[in-house]
């Protein structure tokens, strides 16, 4: 590890090694002693415990509502991109300085909000009442907080890269006979994969690992709305710190795989 | 990032009668969105903290144990904000001012935090320092006690803080290159000086927003301080914790009320981060231009 690219500037071996030294001790052999502490488990023990029905509901559900926060951010999140990048409206500062919000705001914050909002008495729960379905306390409100707190990621990734954009890009496609969808679609889109997916991702990885924002609204059923961070908690009251560690080294195996997945599919994009 | 974005928009000519109608729907629904998204949300805090007046509002901030959240949370960012702050700094610049095998292998492991449930970085520190842990019995004879107490909630927030600052200065870091220090170093500048004299004017409002960043979620963190924390009132609860702990006692006026207090420390927050964002778009701007 030493190939200096500039002998002049000084440091490099002090702050390499700081910088190693730190991670190490934080990051890297606390995670480390989390996957040694599985091996407590037999094979076998380990696949009884990731198994377990209440496990694997709570996998899906864990998975499946952050894809679904994901999937609604990539279009709610590619519209409030382009209308912040492409045009000018009355508020668009405040809009620009207010997306970043969910960022800022503490987790349980969001969460009381947004239970108060949603649940059956609130400004939005009544009318969904009134219409014959809830959104507090299902996997739709799960979503829904998922939703908010990871807006700010296909938002802030696809600004850079549409103000990048050329306008004569897309006028070029104009000229050539292209409807504005089609220039959206043949000329933008491609263009936008990369980040849109870097967005995605990013949303995806924060929603499977949430907890703050989810378990006020979530209600907390098991099998029905238990998320896995949720049930990591549930074994660590019960003094299971096998069990928890195993759910939590489950879930870092998952979201590991998927984030390769989507990286790999991002380079085939990239290099047609 | 805002004012080179408004400088690009093609049309900042154009006023709202000349717009076509596609134009106008796309506006409308990025409105829609971001008010029934986020803006409702923050309505609702504000709203049901002042439900019962000015008086519960602030008897509720200033009851003694949402004093004693205030001050541990105070502690867990004044603690963990500097520490990776120097991490922060030490990082992008081995990073960027140098070139060595295992760089983007580095870059990866500096955000992992990202990636981790903030409940598993709660858990790992569970395992190395609780009763039943790795360091459990030695700290169990000397009498020091790390998990469902101070030193726990601060590991914590160190942990899921840990890559905001350098994530900002890499790449602010590598655009700016290594010509300036060299020419420090080559009029006969010492490291430091080099340092103090050149590196840290051209990273400083980078370092800013970083240290922005990074506070704001100190001061937010819930899941990984949930594990680690145990939950005694007035000794190991920060004040998102203590929200909870109102909240699930239903007294859900107390609890907005403190909310409301972090949701307007948030908002201070991205003020401060506008300003430093337009500071380092300036001097971008700036050294483009020389």
């Amino acid at each position: 590890m030493s190939r200096r690219t500039s002998p002049v500037i000084p440091g490099f071996g002090l702050t390499l090694g700081y910088t190693l030294l730190y991670l190490s001790l934080l990051v890297l052999i606390p995670l480390g002693a989390m996957f040694l502490k599985t091996t407590a488990l037999s094979w076998s023990e380990f696949i009884a415990v990731i198994t377990d029905t209440r496990v694997l509901a709570a996998l899906q559900l864990s998975f499946g509502t952050a894809l679904a926060a994901a999937l609604i951010n990539g279009v709610v999140g590619t519209l409030l991109a382009w209308v912040l990048v492409r045009y000018t409206f009355p508020g668009r500062k405040i809009m620009e300085a207010m997306i970043d919000l969910p960022f800022a705001l503490p987790t349980a914050v969001a969460g009381i909000a947004l239970t108060a909002l949603y649940a059956p008495s609130g400004l939005i729960g009544q009318w969904a009442t009134d219409l014959g379905f809830k959104i507090a306390y299902t996997p739709l409100g799960i979503s829904l907080a998922l939703t908010f707190v990871t807006l700010p990621f296909v938002v802030r990734t696809l600004q850079p890269v549409l103000a990048d954009i050329p306008r004569e890009v897309e006028e070029a496609a104009a000229c050539l006979g292209a409807n504005p969808w089609q220039s959206f679609r043949y000329v933008l889109l491609p263009a936008l994969l990369p980040a849109w997916l870097t967005g995605f991702a990013l949303a995806f990885a924060r929603g499977v690992g949430e907890y703050g924002s989810v378990i006020f609204i979530a209600g907390n059923m098991p099998m029905k709305t238990e998320i896995l961070p949720l049930l990591i908690m549930v074994k660590l009251d019960q003094y299971d710190y096998t069990g928890a560690t195993a759910i939590g080294v489950l879930m870092l195996v998952v979201s590991f795989i998927l984030l390769l997945l989507i990286n790999l599919l991002q380079r085939r994009i990239a290099t047609p | 990032m805002s004012s080179s974005l408004s400088s690009s928009a093609p049309f900042s000519l154009s006023k709202s009668q000349g717009r076509p109608l596609g134009q106008r729907l796309l506006i409308l629904s990025a409105w829609l969105a971001f008010g029934l998204l986020l803006l409702l949300p923050l309505y609702v805090v504000l709203s049901e903290a002042l439900k019962l007046g000015f008086g519960t509002f602030f008897s509720a901030m200033l009851e003694p144990d949402a004093l004693a959240a205030m001050q541990l949370t105070l502690i867990a960012v004044g603690i963990s904000v500097p520490l990776n702050l120097v991490f922060g700094v030490a990082a992008a610049w081995c990073v960027s001012k140098y070139e060595f095998r295992g760089k983007s292998l580095l870059i990866t492991l500096i955000d992992l935090p990202f990636s981790v449930s903030p409940v598993i970085a709660g858990l790992i520190y569970v395992l190395m320092f609780g009763a039943q842990g790795w360091f459990g019995p030695w700290l169990l004879d000397r009498d020091l006690q790390i998990i469902f107490a101070v030193p726990g909630i601060v590991l914590a927030t160190l942990f899921v803080t840990v890559p905001f600052v350098a994530r900002e200065l890499i790449p602010l870091m590598q655009e700016q290159g290594t010509q300036e220090e060299e020419a420090a170093r080559l009029l006969g500048a010492s490291g430091w000086q080099m340092f103090w004299h050149v590196t840290l004017p051209n990273i400083k409002w980078g370092l800013i927003y970083g240290v922005v960043l990074c506070t704001a979620r100190a001061m937010g963190e819930f899941g990984a301080v949930s594990v680690v924390s145990g939950h005694i009132r007035g000794l190991t609860n920060t004040l998102p914790l203590h929200v909870e702990i109102l909240y699930n006692e239903y007294n859900h006026v107390a609890a907005f009320s403190v909310a409301s207090l972090l949701l307007v420390m948030a908002l201070f927050i991205l003020l401060l981060k506008q300003w430093s964002e337009s500071r380092i778009n300036r001097q971008r701007h700036n050294s483009a231009e020389e």
